[in-house]
């Protein structure tokens, strides 16, 4: 059978899902934790506790400010030692609740126990609350507030629900370890952000490098009326947004638009556990899974994370150190995510996963010029010419640029992994994007 | 731990593919024809080729080093392209000092005053052939006959005409047509294998041939050049040759003679100075097809692959403008 995938553009760089065997194992929680107010895409949650608080796991800390945005629950039990600026992988400072941690205290509303529940009780408007109550965001890497996604505009409505189990970053194997430990509690999650899309059918993508998380949800799906598996060819950046549901419903979201204006609602398959446990068992996000790994290490491992613990807590589990020739740290995977100068910064919500990376491998080849062999173009699975953006981006010509449609660029990487001179396409087409939209913005504005 | 970490945007990971594996690949797809060559003119071939080799990168070199005084990049394999290139455009009896001229002409003006590698608008070792053809005509279309003292360097010249020379002087029936049987008959599939006269490589389309696919496997070219150049150019001969036969050679004849599988696989689809789209390669390939064509038989030149290419080069801009690839999310109409 020939597996679906997008048709336009990607590629396909070494898969090195070194981990995808290891169980998932939780990490000891430390004496002390700080949690980022600003997880999330949108408005920083706003504090609601202070210095020599004493709160609860479970317990609201941060509070939603505005329409995009995410409340913050407490990861630990213990006394709130203060408020204060915080690096995350950005590299700028956040600021955070710090926690000195006492204890594993649960506020009394969470249900601890491993029954699964499948009745679900809430009527659609009620989960969209819980779902907004309990601080749920895309687990995918962007964490966007997931009620936002249910909440649609006047005369919008939608037809399928698409659930991203393509995880087509190198190295990450967070979300496969999640299908294969967590299958009925994610399809139970489906099945509650099926209800509370006003959806009658599901599609779960997965990618055919992961045959053993297609079988047992699919297997599995049987019981769930309207939930599907689709195994996808191997093919990165399927799980964009606007890739995915290319690849499983041929539908093409216009420039500028939502999934939703397909009719589509898409979160990840990480989002469908959390959505699973805060509507069944009142959690909210506390916790996620985070896959370590890297050649250097012995051993990489996937571990559930509380949110708020440092990124080398993981690798003292592992009982390893930052191996010797690291040349960079990566938080999130190799094609999208931000490399990092330490690992002291705080796992989020978005945290997917850390990568180490070799001197050799992080060292950027020499430059070379253009030679309009035309890779870029054909990899560029929005249809841009990469070459001609980076050129126009560097003279600071960005009316050009809007009309070259810069804005469109997903920033997935493609034209910069395949260049075979080595440029650094996607660095200039960041820049001139940015300028794009500041201009777009003003001209708004006016 | 080093205590240097590399903090760069995304991605971070990089790809296999190099500008040297890039042109050392096409360097590879050149060898069968290169074979070729040798084993129909000999010592010549050999000498002309590393002649032409050496001259392209040594004048890049000079050039890098004393002219530009900027980082010397001869080794990146254009310049080597250039000169196999080159060489496989002139005869084998082409005096050296004529060889030197041209691969002047070549990476001098074409490639090294545009700025380098990347950055020339037509093919160098094309530009350095019409150079060559435009200065010295005489030598430039005197073809050794092949398989004669072929080992034996420096023995007169004995030149046999080449297919397409044959087709321009006398016309159809000199290709030795059924209708006319007093005419030896060209054998199609010496044409094919290369048992012509004719310049260094561009004898034996079955040799192209297998660079071209060789290059098609290694992912250095797409199929979309040559086969809309050879399929254009079949067309507009077959045409004709359907209205009147005895007029004109039929399509077959075109596609393997003279130079069109040279340059449909290896001049067209030079990667620096064709189109970034696929459809402005299409549209390139097809112009340029029909150029050849009419050249051909409307010209006074007998060959015009050469030229159908260099003025495509000069439309690749113009092209590049007007073919842009189809953009994700743009003339849909959904909800």
């Amino acid at each position: 059978m020939k597996l679906k995938t997008f048709k336009l553009g990607g590629v396909h760089p070494p898969e090195n899902k070194m981990t995808a065997d290891i169980p998932v194992v939780p990490i000891d929680i430390p004496k002390r934790v700080s949690v980022i107010m600003s997880q999330h895409l949108g408005v920083p949650a706003v504090p609601v506790v202070d210095r020599g608080d004493k709160v609860k796991v479970g317990t609201l800390i941060g509070e939603a400010k505005g329409f995009i945005s995410a409340n913050i629950h407490s990861p630990v039990s213990g006394t709130v030692f203060k408020v204060d600026g915080v690096t995350d992988a950005t590299g700028y400072r956040k600021n955070a609740v710090i926690i000195n941690v006492e204890g594993d205290e649960w506020e009394e509303k969470i249900d601890k126990s491993d029954t699964l529940l499948k009745e679900i009780k809430l009527s659609s408007e009620e989960i969209i609350q819980r779902i907004k109550d309990s601080g749920i965001v895309g687990m995918g890497g962007a964490a966007f507030p997931t009620h936002v996604k249910y909440m649609f505009p006047e005369g919008k409505t939608a037809d399928t629900l698409v659930i991203n189990g393509v995880e087509c970053e190198p190295y990450l194997t967070s979300d496969h370890r999640v299908m294969l430990e967590r299958p009925d509690e994610i399809l139970v999650g489906v099945s509650i952000m099926m209800k509370a899309g006003k959806v009658d059918r599901a599609k779960i993508g997965i990618e055919s490098n992961k045959p053993d998380a297609i079988k047992i949800l699919s297997e599995k799906a049987e019981d769930y009326p309207g939930v599907e598996v689709v195994p996808l060819k191997v093919q990165y950046p399927q799980g964009a947004e606007k890739q995915l549901i290319k690849a499983l419903l041929n539908r093409e979201i216009p420039s500028g638009k939502l999934p939703l204006d397909v009719g589509c609602i898409v979160n990840n398959i990480g989002t469908a556990l959390a959505i699973y446990e805060a509507v069944q068992k009142n959690k909210p996000l506390i916790e996620r899974v985070v896959t370590l790994t890297g050649k250097g290490l012995k051993k990489g491992g996937n571990f559930l994370v509380r949110i708020g613990i440092p990124a080398k807590n993981l690798l003292e589990k592992l009982g390893e150190e930052i191996p010797e020739n690291t040349g960079k740290m990566i938080s999130g995977g190799p094609m999208m995510g931000k490399a990092i100068n330490h690992l002291d910064i705080p796992v989020t919500k978005g945290t997917s996963g850390i990568v180490l990376m070799s001197e050799e491998e992080s060292k950027r080849n020499k430059i070379q010029n253009c030679i309009r062999c035309s890779k870029c173009v054909s990899v560029c699975p929005m249809g841009l010419e990469p070459y001609l953006l980076e050129k126009l981006a560097e003279k600071d010509m960005f009316e050009e640029c809007e009309k070259e449609d810069i804005v469109d660029c997903i920033e997935c990487g493609s034209c910069s992994f395949t260049c075979p001179s080595s440029r650094q396409l996607l660095d200039h087409i960041r820049y001139g994007k940015q300028n794009v939209m500041r201009i777009m913005r003003e001209r708004r504005q006016q | 731990m080093s205590n240097k970490l590399i903090v760069s945007l995304s991605p971070h990971e990089k790809g296999e593919l190099s500008v040297e594996k890039v042109m050392w690949g096409v360097v590879i797809a050149l060898m069968p024809s290169f074979a070729i060559s040798v084993y129909t003119f000999g010592f010549d071939a050999i000498k002309v080729v590393l002649l032409s080799v050496v001259f392209c990168i040594g004048i890049e070199f000079l050039i890098q080093k004393f002219m530009l005084k900027s980082e010397v990049t001869i080794l990146d394999g254009s310049a080597a392209i250039t000169g196999i290139l080159l060489a496989f455009n002139v005869p084998s009896n082409i005096p050296w000092w004529q060889l030197l001229a041209g691969s002047v002409v070549a990476i001098g003006i074409s490639k090294m005053a545009f700025g380098g590698l990347g950055k020339n608008p037509f093919n160098p070792a094309l530009v350095g052939r019409a150079f060559m053809l435009a200065s010295f005509p005489v030598e430039m279309t005197t073809w050794p006959v092949p398989f004669s003292n072929i080992w034996s360097p420096a023995t007169d010249a004995i030149t046999a005409a080449t297919p397409l020379g044959r087709l321009a002087e006398g016309g159809v029936k000199a290709l030795g047509a059924m209708t006319d049987p007093a005419v030896e008959a060209v054998d199609y599939i010496d044409i094919f294998i290369g048992k012509v006269g004719g310049s260094l490589g561009e004898i034996s389309a079955a040799a192209i041939l297998i660079g071209g696919i060789y290059m098609l496997f290694k992912k250095i070219i797409t199929w979309h050049i040559p086969v809309f150049y050879l399929l254009s150019l079949a067309g507009f001969s077959g045409l004709l040759w359907i209205i009147d036969p005895s007029k004109y050679a039929d399509p077959l004849f075109h596609l393997i003679a003279g130079g069109a599988m040279l340059g449909a696989w290896f001049m067209a689809t030079d990667l620096v100075t064709s189109p970034m789209s696929v459809k402005g390669q299409i549209i390139f390939a097809v112009f340029g097809g029909l150029l050849c064509g009419a050249i051909r038989i409307y010209g006074s030149y007998p060959e015009g692959c050469s030229y159908s290419i260099l003025i495509m080069n000069a439309f690749v801009p113009l092209i590049d403008k007007y073919s842009k690839p189809k953009r994700f999310g743009k003339e849909v109409n959904y909800g």
